[in-house]
């Protein structure tokens, strides 16, 4: 366990605190790059992921898409799309790569969320005269909520990984002190900096978890709970 | 192009490798997911503390985990145990919900009509639940097969030569054509060993063919 301890004394180092690549700003750098990436990402997947399951057209492309996506290695999307930007645009090859690998699963969510309604739900909305927009915008994608933020949670732990991963191409986020500390063969620093990013992933999932229990609208949660 | 014809040897000595090592965390994957996914559909007590346990290995990232194996189970960072036994703990994760959730599905009545026949627990767990939780359980494997290749390329960091193996040293010499290729390959064996994976469920579990 001297291990974990000596990662834990390089956590809070003055050599990781200010060193060429101080803690705090590797942090803020990591949670930037996710968030501006799923911003991007859900920008795009939500609405048309609505858009597929509210009209159902679309909808084979999207299964197969979110399930292609999958098989795509993030690591290689990251490498190649920075060899192709050119290396004086890392960030912006980075950034698209994140994008890319957070789409299908903000898609998937979005269209399923909005499937799941039940029919007969559905029905009696239109049933009381509500326009095809409004049943969109007033029960699909309220009732749809829980599992778009269900998308998005995955979209953010994706790219968090991938974040780590980019540390290869760059000095930026918390996986450049892994990348680092693999070359130098420093494993406090390998350790600590592991440690760092499996707390920052707990954290953005616990909110996602309680993020998707908020959403749930209050009638429906009443009567979830009344059965 | 001419990359990749110069290089079809390496490519397809990576491509064995990259099999090979995928092959038994997908595997493992399964075996472990059966008792644990059972665990989790039995008890309300085990279904909470399993759930969490599986959800929070799976938020770990990639990179992240392989440093913290190491010193938890005495093995070497730089080492091919450590990508497998990581491979693993994805899959054992991304396995176990679907088996639970496949449990689940099997109709209670038709478990009733078991026990009413006389089946034991035992023999109706293997000979009515888990034929009936079949092909839920082979979404799992499909998905947990195509993660479990694709993320076998992170390998590369930690020094093990598989596919990933095209992405770093394309990198380094600065060859698109080797990091596209090795990319493709990936998809390509990934959506492979799907589509195996979908026959040999049509071959195996004959009553989904039928339809209902």
């Amino acid at each position: 366990m001297d291990l974990f301890a000596d990662a834990i004394a390089w956590i809070f180092s003055p050599e990781a605190q200010s060193g060429s690549l101080p803690l705090s700003e590797a942090i803020w750098t990591h949670l930037a790059f996710t968030f501006v990436s799923v911003l991007i990402a859900a920008a795009v997947a939500v609405p048309a992921g609505w858009l597929v399951g509210h009209t159902g057209r679309g909808r084979e492309a999207a299964v197969a898409l979110s399930g292609a996506a999958r098989a795509v290695p993030s690591f290689g999307l990251v490498l190649l799309l920075v060899l192709v930007f050119g290396v004086t645009h890392k960030v912006g090859a980075s950034t698209t790569a994140f994008v890319l690998l957070a789409i299908p699963p903000i898609l998937a969510g979005a269209y399923s969320g909005v499937e799941a309604v039940e029919r007969r739900v559905v029905d009696g909305a239109r049933a009381v005269g509500m326009t095809s927009r409004q049943v969109l915008g007033k029960v699909e994608i309220p009732l749809g909520l829980p599992l778009l933020i269900g998308g998005l949670r995955s979209a953010t732990l994706q790219v968090v990984a991938t974040v780590t991963l980019a540390g290869y191409v760059g000095s930026w986020g918390l996986g450049f002190y892994i990348v680092q500390g693999i070359q130098i063969r420093d494993f406090a620093q390998i350790l600590g900096a592991a440690l760092v990013i499996v707390v920052l992933a707990v954290v953005l999932d616990l909110l996602f978890a309680l993020l998707e229990r908020a959403v749930v609208p209050h009638g429906v949660a009443a009567r979830r709970s009344a059965d | 192009m001419s990359w990749v014809v110069e290089n079809l040897d390496l490519i397809g000595r990576l491509t064995v490798e990259h099999l090979r090592q995928s092959a038994l965390p997908i595997v493992l994957g399964l075996l472990l997911s059966i008792p644990a996914g059972w665990f989790a559909f039995r008890f309300r007590l085990t279904r909470g503390v399993v759930l969490t346990a599986v959800g929070l290995l799976y938020t770990i990232p990639s990179l992240a985990l392989f440093a913290l194996l190491p010193p938890l189970l005495g093995i070497s960072f730089l080492s091919e145990v450590n990508l497998i036994v990581a491979l693993t703990i994805y899959a054992v994760a991304i396995m176990t919900r679907f088996v639970a959730d496949a449990l689940s599905s099997v109709e209670p009545s038709v478990r009733q009509a078991a026990d009413a026949v006389g089946y034991g627990t035992w023999r109706r767990f293997w000979q009515v639940d888990l034929p009936l939780a079949g092909p839920v359980v082979l979404a799992g494997l499909r998905v947990t097969a195509v993660s479990t290749i694709s993320l076998c390329t992170v390998g590369i960091l930690i020094g093990i030569d598989n596919l990933g193996y095209l992405f770093t040293n394309g990198y380094q010499r600065q060859i698109i054509p080797e990091i596209l290729a090795g990319v493709v390959a990936v998809v390509v064996i990934a959506l492979l060993v799907d589509w195996l994976l979908v026959l040999a469920g049509r071959a195996l579990m004959p009553w989904t063919r039928k339809g209902a």
